[in-house]
């Protein structure tokens, strides 16, 4: 056996040896030249062109998609529209879904009631449990129904390409690749996808910028928090249609911001630690195709939302009761949850957050989704139980608990640029093989999202804006 | 009833996952845009009381392991053992397309080559000589349109018949410039020795003489495992059958 692979070795290396010889630099060349021409002979031969006018849509829409003038604008324009439809779609379906699962768990409470159950069995289970999910579907299907349709019929029409387009010079500049626009653009559904497609980029060195900074798009679970957040706090002097454009106004801020962490980071690392210069490559921007309408949306709506859904619970469940139990299980004066907060609470302040945040984010490593019902449930675990009916009720909790818009921003880029979420470390780590690499993409974000939020808190409290 | 495999490569943005979706039924998002199968999807079909898998590899220009997409595809077609290998080319952009094909014959012998968007082909005024490019290809050439779902059925008997050998292949290979023939013929011998006849030879000299060691090396290694498998069997088998 060992002396059969030792001889199996030699010959390899002899093999090897003579191929050496026999090889040149211009090899890959005639191989690819002649394949080329083969192809260009079979088509010659084959195929026959009957109009002699190309259809020109194609270049005329790719004239203006990708123009130096309006490409950019456009971009923007259509990123605005897509958080529009979401925010504004989304409000009503949300509240009414919210005052169903109120209304349902009004019933669940008479239903343990009536079984004489003991207080702790309707705590874990309804108050726990129960609400932790509800609230993460009221928050999180509405908008996700909205916002992955939406953003596959623009996928599936052709324009994402061109966005990729659009944004290779801004990505060459910073020493990445002008494919990471793709990933990025994966992100915006789910970061731990968006990790895997990273494998579209050929050099190790581009494809590790874009999986170290693929975390500063928020992704779908953090919509959700993003979303409210805005809608309460950053457009409160506004109502009707304003407010629905000034909270699509501050969503649209927040993406940008993360896109110029995004460049930031990239440029700092391609001049350190991942030094080199962007590979070329090829782009196709292939025609603009009508998408199947009714097919898209249904599919993207039924399949997407639901597995991310899904995925939501099976950790919000869990999150659910193991925050009911920190809550309820008492160590001393107060509750463990209680003990939590007050150790986290000087390092929230000083960012502008509170020990409850800090603590929904730790909570909420597994997903992201569940960090905004968590905090609810901390808040809500301190006083008097709230009846939470609405959107517009949840804001009652936060000022209570002596929120302001502060607050919400700095919990907003908190979330946009903390640390991935679980399943997005351990993709990272599986498709880079490096526990070294994992650790700087934990390190990284987290490392910024203190910092910012502090940089922010601070300036606010000297000038006096709170 | 037999279980077959079935390999479905092309460029990216060709209508893979639309045709992989019309075959299996299996639900899955299709982007319009390059590179969107990073994972391989597998999905069933039956067709005439025979189960085939199909496996739906990432969208590649080349194969030449460029990238690790590349080298995802490249793996399934030479040590996944596919029964056939399906190569889907747009129609609307044929020449380019048709490079991956060439490919696709030099690495494999039971290959399907589908011209797929045929629809929007025609609405451009592309026609197509399927016949002509059978007989130079030497593999059955297909018009389909995954969209509407036709020349499917065509296609699906195509599959069944290549494999149960009532169609024979005998795939086109490209004829190089004198100075690399002469370096094929001196290499694929000693590959013939070292490897066997599992791999096409011509094809694992070109190769090489590219510079691709690390495709050898797996072989080595794949090789390697398999004889383990084989004795750690067969000891299985020994106290198996002491046992009795």
């Amino acid at each position: 056996m060992e002396l059969h692979s030792t001889k199996q070795k030699q010959a390899l290396n002899e093999l090897f040896q003579e191929a050496d010889l026999l090889s040149s630099t211009q090899i890959r060349d005639q191989i690819v030249g002649q394949l080329y021409r083969k192809s260009h002979q079979l088509v010659k031969e084959g195929v026959s062109f009957t109009k002699n006018k190309f259809d020109h849509r194609t270049e005329k829409l790719d004239a203006i998609f990708t123009s130096p003038v309006f490409g950019f604008p456009i971009m923007l324009v259509m990123l605005g529209v897509v958080f529009y439809l979401t925010i504004a779609g989304a409000n009503i379906p949300s509240s009414m879904l919210a005052e169903l699962f109120g209304w349902v768990e009004g019933y669940l409470t008479l239903f343990f009631t009536e079984l004489n159950a003991p207080d702790w069995l309707h705590g874990v289970l309804v108050l726990g449990l129960y609400r932790g999910t509800s609230w993460v579907i009221s928050v999180m299907l509405p908008p996700m129904a909205i916002f992955f349709p939406t953003f596959a019929l623009l996928e599936n029409y052709g324009y994402l390409p061109r966005v990729a387009f659009n944004m290779d010079r801004l990505f060459k500049t910073v020493g990445a690749h002008g494919k990471q626009s793709l990933t990025m653009a994966m992100g915006f559904g789910c970061n731990a996808a968006a990790i895997m497609s990273s494998r579209i980029i050929e050099s190790p060195r581009e494809r590790m910028l874009a999986i170290l900074t693929n975390n500063f798009v928020p992704c779908n679970g953090r919509w959700g928090t993003l979303i409210v957040l805005a809608s309460l706090f950053m457009a409160t002097g506004f109502t009707g249609g304003m407010k629905t454009i000034v909270t699509t106004s501050v969503i649209v801020g927040i993406v940008l911001f993360g896109i110029i962490i995004t460049f930031l980071v990239s440029w700092v690392l391609s001049k350190t630690a991942l030094k080199g210069v962007p590979t070329h490559y090829t782009l196709e921007l292939p025609p603009y195709r009508k998408p199947k309408f009714f097919d898209t949306v249904i599919r993207s709506s039924l399949n997407k939302s639901w597995s991310v859904l899904v995925r939501a619970v099976k950790v919000a469940a869990p999150a659910g009761i193991l925050t009911w139990i920190l809550a309820n299980i008492q160590a001393g004066d107060s509750s463990i949850l209680l003990h939590i907060v007050q150790f986290l609470d000087p390092l929230g302040q000083a960012i502008g957050l509170d020990g409850f945040i800090l603590m929904a984010f730790l909570i909420g490593l597994p997903a992201n989704e569940i960090v905004l019902p968590i905090l609810l449930m901390g808040y809500l675990s301190t006083g008097a139980l709230i009846d939470v009916d609405g959107i517009e009720d949840l804001k009652k909790i936060f000022i209570d608990q002596g929120w302001t818009w502060l607050t919400a921003l700095n919990m907003m880029l908190f979330s946009l640029l903390h640390y991935p979420c679980g399943t997005t470390l351990v993709n990272i780590y599986k498709e880079t093989k490096s526990a070294k690499w994992t650790f700087w993409s934990f390190i990284i974000p987290t490392g910024i999202a203190f910092f910012v939020t502090f940089l922010i808190a601070q300036l606010a409290r000297i000038l006096n804006w709170v | 009833m037999s279980n077959f495999r079935i390999a479905l490569c092309g460029n990216p943005n060709t209508g893979k996952s639309t045709l992989f979706n019309a075959l299996t039924g299996l639900k899955q998002h299709t982007g319009n845009w390059a590179g969107k199968t990073v994972e391989m999807k597998k999905g069933v079909y039956t067709y005439k009381n025979d189960q085939y898998e199909i496996v739906d590899l990432p969208g590649t220009y080349s194969l030449y392991s460029n990238s690790l997409d590349e080298e995802i595809a490249r793996d399934f077609i030479v040590f996944g053992n596919p029964d056939i290998t399906i190569v889907i080319l747009d129609a609307t952009a044929l020449e380019r397309n048709l490079n991956l094909a060439l490919q696709v014959l030099e690495m494999t012998n039971r290959v399907i080559i589908c011209i797929n968007l045929i629809d929007e082909a025609e609405k451009l005024g592309i026609n197509i000589n399927e016949k002509l490019l059978m007989r130079r290809l030497g593999v059955p050439v297909i018009k389909i349109s995954a969209r509407n779902k036709t020349g499917i059925p065509m296609l699906l008997d195509t599959v069944s018949r290549v494999i149960s050998g009532v169609i024979q292949c005998t795939p086109f290979q490209i004829e190089y410039d004198e100075e690399t023939e002469r370096k094929i013929k001196i290499l694929e011998p000693m590959i013939d020795r070292i490897v066997g006849h599992d791999i096409s030879a011509r094809w694992l000299s070109l190769r090489l003489l590219d510079g691709d060691r690390q495709l050898f090396e797996q072989i080595e290694e794949r090789k390697a495992r398999n004889r383990e498998v084989l004795i750690n069997g067969a000891t299985f088998h020994k106290t198996k059958t002491g046992i009795k």
